[in-house]
């Protein structure tokens, strides 16, 4: 008989429902001992579900788990760890206020008293043997997401995980820091521990993985040893179909600047210099994407745009009109438009859908006469604009939570965009949605351009930013490294500036 | 392996509606069940109790008219803080907001001269007003300004209230004619609220308070405003990108919330005492007895009216228990307290289904069991 | 009495007011650290009280007195726990609840109590030798043992939750439940622990003030004691150390009320003192720097919930 190493983990016929949703349907994972597996899929497939029934965060409504060949039942994070499991969650689990040793002690059995020499001694080995290196004094809120990572994974080996779940360790992180990653996981597997990689970036799974489990809606679609497919068979599995879809983009005569921005400096939550002087300008019938890793003070631009967050120093002109640190409502009634990523943002999910509809006209005519609200103006409005973007509910009556994310979002750009905008900002408006409703978003938005809006786009999606700009920025680290036309633009160069490496020639507004 | 029965709750994804309907109403049921088991482990006759509480709050033409007027400052308060929690500010400090509305009545009551006759109640009760919603600010703009969690600071605030109430009455405005308590003078005729018949149900002030409640059913529901209170109370950030501004939101609930307090606070001292005493002779706890009228509303201010004549009622009540069976006066502070722990509890089983899970063992052998069967 | 007399007799004094106090806050700190605010401490506190009184004088025997009273406050903690840690209710109102319970419960139990005389007392006892040094002596080492055992609580505390693996717990399941839940410390059992010891605290403090500070049963005699103590853990900044200070603090506050007003300065305004300074601290420390080291736990007064989406 041959020889056969028992699988780290197996996980037979998972099944985990949410109300309203199947999470995982009927999952079978086998990972083997030593190697590197890539979870792969689209955000929403069910990846982090399947995962957190593993560390025993979530349990599953069926089906079977075994851990180094012995039938587990995980009933908490407790139960995972024991059994040698760990894992780095996509928001870390880390307490900002306290130190990184305090961090590493945290939930470990032993002894009564705070065991600080053995987490400094150990903090060294690790240091040696991985090459993760931290200060165990610092305290989390001062540390760079590359070295709070660094601390998560620090904790799960220092419980002794030889499984190690990785939850889209890269989406914090610049390029360097990847790069970092990459190596301490590859060392980590030289040192027979498991990983588990979570990700939906094709790169990642050929950049570090021995095999791939794809998952789509819920479902395993496909097993493969990573040396023997390829991007194009993954993208198609992952995606559910062989090319991404092409939008049809039609050409639109460029008109006169509509927002224009010069030099504009604002802080982060933390007092922090987040946007660093940045300039742009976007014209009616334009679309402006913004690329870029996440955090490197896209957030803080968008906020100041749409005033929720304090310019600092810098102006912003709409039409010529100096609008710096308007209050959000200034800037709304002046045409400016904004589609969150975070769809909890932009919406009350309490109330009902014809409630969120007016959110923002819910103090004009005819909407509101005097002080009292027109019901009757209400649900025509609601009326109008569900058929018109054709929302999937019950009634405009219909609390918005109960609403799929696609129909939210729906709800959120008939809001939007109804008015006629002058200026759309829309950051990362696809992020979790299905094909289907990403599809019917842009297909919006270019819309939107074809009638002379102007639009900032700001997605991490580089397939979404090519898809849809008609000039590209990138920003790193709170700067703009550069602006391309779009056919200028091509991956290489874009991804060499969002690594901050390259910088392209300025360009005059 | 766990060999406990685990109880696990499962948000619900839609409540039914006759569910919220019932809950409030069972939630108290149940309350007066765990209640009259403690009596009885007190040794008090729990059935006897009810049966005197019930007609000792409607039993009579008086218990009904004393329900009446308990019940006022409670529907006052409670509409307000209605309102506060809609918008997701937790103001607990009625009580000292209308404390603060007795002092400043009580203040225009005898210590301004020259006001004419006709003017002295409209002017206490605005002064009461007034001075019930600029207390309720200092925790608004705490909040608003400095992001200090108003819950604590209004709770704050009605001790350093009830501390300045003590020291009215005990130092600068205690009365020469009142034999040493610590009260001031009684008021004059003219800023005494007139009364319905032989009873203490000052009808003014129930004016007031029911048309507070009407008025705040339609500011919330029906005006722009009151979609503000709505959005800012489920979703700020939501509110705050659609341009709403949180202060003045904070700030307007706040100061409604603490006006109906103070005008409350007038009610007691200008229809009932007729002058300032020391503060639980005011108010045996309406503020924070008013926590439990709009909870008990589900924070609709027209459930408010029906709610506040409810507990209003057992505070006739339980006043009649006391004199009937020499239970101390801190009872009600009993029905008050278990009533409120139920009826915040209940409210979970409209957002929650509770599900038991039984432990593997047990429902191995309830499965073995069901098969032997078959 | 020369003016030296009197600041050291006041300081004296301030020691046994200051004990409840001190006890309800080092409870009221641990509860709060674990991220649950309990306002019922007035109501575990009079509980406390009534429960001490009516043991002694059924037994004579004060320790079983201090137990009982202890194990009554512990047990009404716990019913604000489960409603707070089980069933996510308004942690606050919750907390009001426990208080108006306490106080309706106390009253109609101490009923029997009223007028009665105490059949055991704590007695101070002087610690050889340390008490006879002067100034100090008598200031410090002349208590009765419940006021030693709160001071010596102080370091103890202040140890357990800065150099033991349960302090490092209990802050971060304050500061930040799910962190603390991904890394297996039982959230909920944490919580009850610390709520229950919050519980234990005040009816102890409750105790205190039955037989040791006014031995006999008063009907509401905590007297807004237990509101001294939300504001004495806020004006502490959650720290037992700086709970200790401000115990004796406040407690010296209450005893001069009662000297002072012979100077004609009125005892409602010294008495609202606490909660005004509370406010004060609350503004003065609002700054986002301060807040960072010294703040509320982040996660007080959020129920965690861990299979929510």
């Amino acid at each position: 008989m041959p020889h056969v190493t028992v699988p780290a983990v197996e996980m037979r016929g998972i099944v985990k429902r949410f109300p309203g949703i199947v999470a995982n349907d009927h999952i079978d994972l086998t990972v083997r001992a030593g190697e590197i597996h890539a979870l792969l899929g689209e955000n929403g497939a069910g990846k982090t579900t399947l995962m957190n029934i593993l560390y025993g965060i979530y349990h599953p409504d069926e089906g079977e788990i075994f851990v180094k060949g012995q039938r587990a039942h995980i009933r908490s994070p407790r139960d995972a760890i024991r059994l040698g499991i760990g894992m780095v969650h996509q928001q870390f689990r880390l307490v900002p206020s306290h130190t990184v040793a305090e961090n590493i002690a945290l939930g470990l059995p032993g002894h009564f008293f705070f065991p600080d020499r053995a987490v400094r001694q150990r903090l060294q080995e690790f240091a040696r043997r991985y090459g993760l290196h931290v200060d165990p004094d610092a305290r989390i809120w001062q540390l760079s997401a590359g070295e709070q990572q660094r601390v998560e994974i620090i904790k799960a080996l220092y419980r002794g995980a030889d499984i190690l779940i990785l939850d889209e360790p890269t989406s914090m992180l610049t390029p360097r820091e990847i790069e970092e990653l990459m190596t301490t996981v590859r060392r980590m597997a030289d040192e027979g521990h498991t990983v588990i990689f979570i990700t939906h970036k094709l790169d990642e799974v050929f950049a570090v993985s021995d095999r791939v489990t794809v998952l789509r809606q819920g479902k395993v679609v496909a097993i493969r040893e990573t040396a023997r497919t390829d991007k194009r068979e993954l993208a198609r599995l992952m995606v559910g179909r062989d090319v991404l879809f092409r939008l049809e983009k039609r050409p639109v005569t460029i008109g006169p600047t509509v927002l224009e921005v010069r030099n504009l400096r604002v802080r982060s939550d933390r007092g922090l210099p987040a946007v660093r002087g940045v300039s742009f300008s976007i014209a009616r019938g334009e679309i402006l994407g913004i690329a870029g890793v996440a955090g490197n003070g896209q957030r803080e631009l968008v906020e100041a745009l749409v005033g929720l967050r304090q310019v600092e120093k810098g102006r912003v002109l709409l039409n010529g009109e100096d609008i710096t640190n308007r209050s959000p409502r200034d800037l709304v009634r002046r045409g400016i438009c904004y589609v969150p990523g975070e769809r909890l943002v932009g919406t009350v999910p309490n109330l009902s859908v014809a409630e969120n509809l007016i959110l923002k006209t819910y103090d004009q005519a005819p909407i509101c006469r005097g002080v009292f609200l027109d019901t009757q103006a209400i649900a025509s409005h609601a009326d109008a604009l569900i058929e018109q973007y054709a929302v999937t509910t019950p009634s405009r009556e219909t609390p918005l939570k109960l609403l799929s994310g696609g129909n939210i979002q729906r709800t959120i750009l008939a809001r939007e965009t109804s008015g006629a905008p002058v200026l759309l900002i829309a950051a990362h408006p696809t992020s979790g949605l299905d094909v289907g409703a990403t599809e019917y978003i842009r297909q919006v938005l270019l819309s939107q351009r074809e009638k002379g809006t102007a639009i900032l786009l700001v997605s991490e999606d580089l397939e979404e930013i090519f898809q849809l700009s008609d000039r590209i920025a990138v920003m790193y680290n709170g700067e703009i490294m550069g602006i391309l036309p779009a056919n200028q633009a091509d991956l290489e160069r874009i991804g060499m500036m969002m690594a901050g490496v390259h910088r392209a020639e300025p360009e005059v507004v | 392996m766990n060999t406990w029965p685990r109880i696990r709750l499962e948000k619900r994804s839609d409540t039914p509606h006759w569910l919220s309907r019932v809950t409030p109403g069972l939630s108290v049921l149940a309350a007066l069940l765990v209640i009259a088991v403690i009596f009885g482990l007190l040794g008090v006759n729990p059935w006897i109790a009810y049966a005197r509480i019930l007609t000792g709050a409607f039993g009579s033409l008086y218990g009904l008219s004393e329900t009446v007027t308990k019940a006022i400052p409670l529907m006052l308060a409670g509409t307000g803080l209605a309102v506060a929690f809609r918008a997701r500010v937790y103001n607990i400090g009625a009580e000292g907001q209308l404390l603060i509305g007795a002092i400043c009545a009580t203040g225009v009551a005898l210590f301004i001269p020259g006001i004419p006759d006709e003017l002295r109640l409209p002017a206490m009760f605005l002064a009461g007003a007034l001075g019930g919603a600029v207390w309720a600010l200092v925790p608004a703009v705490l909040k608003a300004r400095l992001r200090i969690d108003e819950v604590l600071t209004s709770l704050m605030t009605v001790y350093i209230a009830s501390e300045l109430v003590n020291y009215l009455v005990y130092g600068p405005w205690k009365g020469p004619s009142e034999w040493g308590f610590p009260y001031t003078d009684k008021f004059p005729l003219a800023a005494q609220i007139p009364r319905i018949g032989m009873t203490r149900i000052h009808y003014p002030t129930l004016i007031l308070a029911l048309l507070a409640a009407v008025l705040a059913y339609i500011l919330v529901q029906r005006t722009r405003w009151g979609f503000e209170i709505r959005v800012t109370g489920e979703n700020p950030e939501a509110a705050r990108y659609a341009g709403m501004n949180y202060l003045r939101t904070a700030i307007l609930v706040m100061a409604l919330s603490g006006a109906l307090a103070g005008i409350a606070g007038v009610g007691e001292v200008a229809g009932i005492h007729y002058r300032l005493r020391y503060p639980q002779g005011i108010s045996p706890g309406y503020g924070f007895t008013a926590i439990i009228v709009a909870w008990l509303a589900r924070l609709n201010p027209l459930g408010v009216i029906l709610t506040s004549l409810l507990i209003g009622g057992l505070l006739v009540g339980g006043d009649a228990i006391q004199l009937a069976m020499g239970l101390p006066s801190a009872t009600v502070y009993l029905f008050n307290g278990m009533i409120l722990l139920f009826v915040l509890s209940g409210d979970l089983f409209t957002r929650y289904r509770i599900r038991i899970e039984l432990p593997e063992r047990v429902s191995v052998l309830v499965r073995q069991e069901r098969e032997e069967v078959r | 009495m020369s003016i030296w007399a009197y600041i050291l007799s006041t300081l004296q004094a301030a020691i046994p007011a200051g004990t409840p106090l001190l006890y309800g806050t080092l409870g009221e700190i641990t509860a709060e650290r674990s991220g649950v605010v309990n306002l019922g401490v007035e109501g575990m506190m009079i509980m406390g009280a009534v429960t001490a009184f009516g043991v002694s004088l059924a037994t004579g025997n004060v320790g079983i007195a201090i137990i009982a009273a202890a194990l009554v406050g512990g047990l009404l903690a716990l019913i604000h726990g489960f409603a707070s840690i089980n069933l996510r209710v308004n942690q606050v109102v919750s907390g009001l609840a426990l208080t108006m319970l306490g106080q309706g419960i106390s009253g109609i139990i101490g009923k029997q109590f009223i007028g009665m005389p105490p059949r055991a007392q704590l007695k101070p006892v002087p610690i050889p030798g340390l008490s006879d040094i002067p100034v100090l002596g008598p200031l410090l080492f002349q208590h009765d043992l419940l006021a030693y055992i709160a001071l010596l609580l102080v370091p103890v505390l202040w140890f357990l939750f800065y150099k033991t693996r349960w302090g490092i717990n209990l802050r971060s399941v304050g500061e930040s439940p799910a962190t603390a839940d991904a890394m297996g410390v039982n959230v909920f059992q944490v919580r009850y622990l610390a709520v229950f010891f919050g519980g234990l605290m005040a009816g102890i403090g409750g105790a205190y003030l039955s037989i040791v500070y006014t031995p006999a049963w008063i009907e509401g005699m905590t007297a807004g004691i237990g509101w001294i103590v939300i504001a004495l853990t806020i004006f502490a900044m959650w720290d037992p150390v700086r709970g200790l200070l401000g115990a004796y603090l406040f407690g010296s506050m209450r005893v001069l009320q009662y000297r002072l007003q012979d100077l004609g300065i009125s005892p409602p305004l010294l008495n609202m003192l606490p909660f005004a300074l509370t406010i004060l601290v609350l503004m003065l420390s609002a700054g986002e720097a301060i807040r960072k080291r010294l703040g509320a736990p982040a996660a007080l007064m959020q129920p965690y919930t861990r299979e929510e989406r």
